[in-house]
């Protein structure tokens, strides 16, 4: 069962803070988050990076995003 | 289709392309040390049209237009033009204007904090360390769930505006050009002397603008955000781009023979460093609770956000109350009123950081 982090229609750095606290918090091994521009696309893909979670798949859908996050 | 310009390289290189060309637009006739700046050239426009009377400081830069224009260009092209607005608009306006007002007693946006060290303007340092202070302070805010709410997607039309405003001005300029010696044609006012008679040609201005505002919509290039992930999350992706610009710019200013080191007669600079620094927390802030230095605000603006339109706005307002009443500095220091408007700004900006927060602390 995934955790979901709704980031749609929210303005930088929201995105990005919202991820990386879910991230912390989290006890699932696999993230979902939804953004609808392409630079929060980006900003959430480099910034999970570091933190010891891997982007394994971004489904557009539409204007949105569907990244999908998976721990380790 | 990957985008090049948002890479860790496409930013670096972009950041360069920005400090050469800014250098360039200096060599060909901008002010001393300001190439480009994004607080300085709204103020000039505010000028322009009349919105303030000093008459050193008036000038519809090209560069500004072109900025919008060419981020509006660049997001269509790539499909990233979405039509957003309603994330507390008027509380955008207010910090645009209080940005405006920070910026204008230290002289400059972050852009030319840049551009000025990267000329030897060591005054410039004071600025740096008080836009890293306000940024840092807003990213207490940030950290403490700080939230203006979300912008939902808007009209087309509606994303359009800005970039109309913008296009409207230029033909305002294409049809009232300035009449050399005359400070006022028609419509617009234009300097006669001072800051706001040094001007690169206008085709070069808007061709180096539309650049610009291709490149930096592209890599969403932010000062601001540059800073503020470094502190926030410990990126440098952004800060890249902030790096080679002051490289650059420094690089391309020794070849034009426009490097000249110092704190005195620093062209469109004092040497109040309390102030240089203080006005820069209040712009730092204002930018960070903001979401993004006055560059990106005009590429968001492009790119069809009204609520970065909104805070370019206030900016441009900010920019005719600072010469109205007697906020901005000159070369020889703060204005008569630009310590309270600082101080008037940073207890607004705090407030408005620990009042818009999400959860409740």
């Amino acid at each position: 069962m995934a955790e979901t982090v709704d980031a749609r229609g929210l303005s930088c750095p929201q995105p990005v803070l919202d991820t990386m606290k879910t991230l912390s918090t989290t006890s699932e091994t696999e993230v979902k988050v939804l953004v609808d521009t392409e630079a929060s696309k980006e900003n959430v893909s480099r910034a999970v990076q570091g933190k010891g979670w891997k982007v394994k798949e971004i489904r557009e859908m539409g204007e949105e995003y569907h990244l999908i996050l998976d721990k380790g | 289709m990957k985008n090049f310009f948002a890479t860790r390289w496409g930013v670096i290189a972009v950041g360069a392309i920005i400090g050469i060309l800014a250098a360039a637009l200096q060599k060909l006739g901008n002010p001393g040390n300001m190439g480009i700046c994004v607080a300085c050239f709204e103020r000039d426009i505010a000028g322009a049209v009349g919105m303030h009377r000093a008459s050193v400081v008036q000038y519809m830069r090209p560069e500004i237009i072109g900025f919008v224009l060419g981020s509006l260009a660049a997001a269509l092209v790539a499909k990233d033009f979405r039509p957003r607005a309603g994330s507390s608009p008027i509380t955008r306006f207010v910090l645009g204007a209080f940005a405006m007002i920070g910026a204008l007693v230290f002289l400059g946006c972050p852009w030319r904090a840049i551009l000025r060290l990267a000329g030897g303007d060591l005054n410039a340092i004071f600025g740096i360390l008080g836009l890293i202070a306000g940024v840092w302070i807003g990213t207490l805010f940030l950290k403490k769930g700080y939230d203006l709410g979300p912008a939902p997607k808007t009209y087309s039309s509606a994303g359009f505006i800005l970039p109309g405003i913008m296009l409207f001005f230029l033909l305002l300029m294409l049809i009232y050009p300035q009449i050399p010696g005359v400070p006022k044609n028609g419509v617009l006012f234009y300097s006669v002397k001072g800051p706001g008679a040094m001007h690169a040609p206008v085709l070069i201005s808007i061709i180096a603008g539309l650049v610009v505002g291709i490149i930096a919509q592209r890599s969403r290039f932010c000062t601001m955000g540059a800073f503020r992930d470094l502190i926030l999350f410990r990126q440098t992706h952004l800060f890249g781009g902030v790096i080679t610009l002051l490289l650059f710019a420094f690089l391309s200013n020794l070849v034009f023979g426009q490097f000249h080191v110092g704190f005195e007669g620093q062209p469109v600079a004092h040497t109040q460093a309390v102030w240089n620094f203080a006005g820069m927390v209040l712009a730092g802030l204002a930018f960070a609770l903001a979401g993004g230095c006055p560059g990106r605000q005009l590429f968001m603006a492009g790119e069809g956000d009204g609520d970065a339109a909104v805070f370019v706005l206030g900016m441009i307002v900010g920019a005719a109350f600072s010469h109205n009443f007697g906020l901005a500095s000159s070369p020889k220091g703060v204005g008569p009123h630009g310590i309270a408007a600082v101080f008037i700004g940073l207890a607004v900006c705090l407030t408005i950081g620990f009042t818009m927060r999400k959860r409740a602390k």
